[in-house]
């Protein structure tokens, strides 16, 4: 237990302490929020399809747990390369509670930056159907980051290079956002659309959080609960199969 | 403390440790020497867990490091050849993340972490990011860090590269004088042959996978007829680089090898 709590502890410490990347972590979103938030609005409206400020915050909110989770997990190229791993890895604990640690630690990063984007769209003007639902919308924030999270891990402990890096960035991590129906409503897509948006497990995570936020589901709570609990075991399990054959 | 019997690993069709024996006695401070790529990293990988020998046997404290993985690890401690702090948190955190990863109750944690900074020297730093700490200070770091949850071994892989010969002199001191009140066994490698005839008190050296000589740096002097423990080294080891690959054509098979497993 103490090993899992301190390596926690250690991701939080890492994120709290490094000011420079918080704020440029949250230009992104805040670059997202403007211009499609406020460039958008009167095409969507003209659609009849009401505010699209408060179509795409919840999706943004899913950005940026997605992209926070991974980095964290990236994060151990850096631990790789600085050699700090290496320390974590002879000592005499399992692999499993060194992996959770991390893993743990890179969740509840992200959960930070999800709620901080959340604030930062109120002041942009973004308003939850009702200030009751915040806890439900917590708990899809909750299954996200640990589905990134795992996820990231998994990938951490297989890249070695920035090469790595930037090929996860392209070809995983940018898809799984702009198919995930963050920034576009998921009715009425072609079926080829359909069927990849519904292979992403950021679409479950981005409708449980606009389902919860301005209770506008695709799919209902449920689903997109179990889905993504699903998908956060299976990263999870992969996560810690390859953490574990990490050589030194 | 540390018995090797026969001990081979092979990658490939390459042999890098061939058939090597020794023992080392508790509380003893023994320097294994040899040019690169004789085989000293792999047989410390394999003495500390990190990679599985071929053949033959391993015990550390009475321990199969391979069976007992985590009991072995528990009984020692390792300061790598690369550097493997946190450069992100203070000395003091390092420390104490150190302590909690090998289970060192809080209150011990506490009193072992500052009388370890102060012996290295560190203790009115701890607080200060080890980003900005010298080569010297993360190296003197690394070793108080070593030592935190009382190993019975100590293990240091080229400790005082690239370090000055200040920092080297006081390293050495300090490693010296906790082996003599903690009765640390210490198993060394360095490629510094002054520090390993006026530190330790059994030498080893290996070349191309197998060991060569093993004594007291008097008694191989004696043995080569050598008046330095350099010259005895040179002696045995002959002078031929050994990174440039001593023939072309064993060069061009290692490359083949390489782009074969890949």
């Amino acid at each position: 237990m103490g090993a899992i709590y301190i390596l926690w502890l250690r991701e939080l410490k890492r994120y709290t302490r490094s000011r420079v990347q918080v704020v440029v972590s949250l230009g992104q979103p805040i670059l997202y929020l403007l211009a499609f938030g406020a460039g958008f609005s009167p095409v969507f409206r003209q659609a009849g399809l009401g505010s699209y400020l408060q179509f795409i915050a919840p999706g943004i909110i899913g950005m940026t747990v997605l992209f926070s989770s991974i980095f964290n997990g990236i994060a151990m190229l850096w631990d790789r390369q600085f050699g700090f791993l290496k320390e974590t890895l002879v000592a005499p604990v399992s692999r499993l509670e060194i992996m959770i640690g991390r893993t743990l630690g890179g969740a509840t990063v992200a959960m930070i930056q999800g709620t901080l984007v959340l604030i930062i769209s109120m002041l942009f003007g973004f308003r939850p159907h009702s200030w009751a639902v915040l806890p439900v919308a917590f708990f899809f924030v909750f299954l996200v980051a640990m589905v990134f999270s795992a996820l990231g891990t998994a990938i951490g402990s297989v890249i070695k290079d920035m090469q790595g890096f930037q090929l996860v960035m392209n070809f995983m991590v940018m898809p799984i956002y702009f198919l995930s129906g963050a920034l576009y409503p998921l009715a009425n897509l072609g079926k080829v659309m359909t069927v990849i948006t519904r292979l992403d497990p950021l679409t479950y995570g981005v409708d449980g959080l606009r389902g919860s936020l301005i209770s506008v589901w695709h799919f209902n709570p449920a689903l997109d609960a179990t889905v993504l609990a699903g998908v956060a075991c299976c990263f999870l399990a992969l996560g810690a199969y390859l953490f574990s054959r990490i050589e030194v | 403390m540390i018995r090797v019997q026969n001990l081979v690993r092979t990658f490939g069709d390459f042999t890098a440790v061939n058939n090597i024996s020794f023992d080392v006695a508790e509380g003893e401070i023994f320097a294994f020497l040899g040019p690169n790529g004789a085989g000293k990293s792999t047989t410390i990988k394999m003495l500390t867990t990190l990679l599985r020998p071929t053949s033959g046997t391993i015990t550390l404290n009475g321990l199969d490091p391979n069976v007992k993985q985590r009991e072995a690890r528990q009984s020692f401690g390792i300061v790598f050849q690369d550097p493997s702090l946190d450069q992100e948190q203070t000395a003091y955190e390092n420390m104490d993340l150190h302590g909690v990863l090998y289970h060192v109750p809080r209150k011990v944690r506490v009193q072992r972490i500052e009388s370890l900074l102060k012996i290295f020297e560190l203790w009115d730093r701890k607080d200060a990011m080890v980003k900005t700490f010298s080569g010297g200070m993360k190296r003197r770091l690394e070793i108080a860090r070593g030592f935190l949850h009382t190993p019975k071994i100590l293990f240091l892989d080229e400790p005082t590269l690239g370090l000055d010969p200040q920092s080297r002199n006081q390293l050495w001191t300090h490693v010296k004088s906790i082996n003599e009140t903690e009765k640390t066994t210490v198993f060394l490698t360095t490629h510094y042959m002054d520090e390993a005839d006026r530190v330790a008190h059994r030498i080893a050296i290996m070349d191309h996978g197998a060991i060569v000589a093993t004594g007291t740096s008097a008694e191989l002097k004696e043995q080569t007829n050598t008046d330095s423990l350099e010259a005895a080294f040179l002696a045995l080891t002959g002078s031929t680089l050994r990174d440039e690959g001593a023939d072309a054509k064993q060069g061009l098979r290692q490359m083949a090898q390489m782009f074969g497993r890949r």
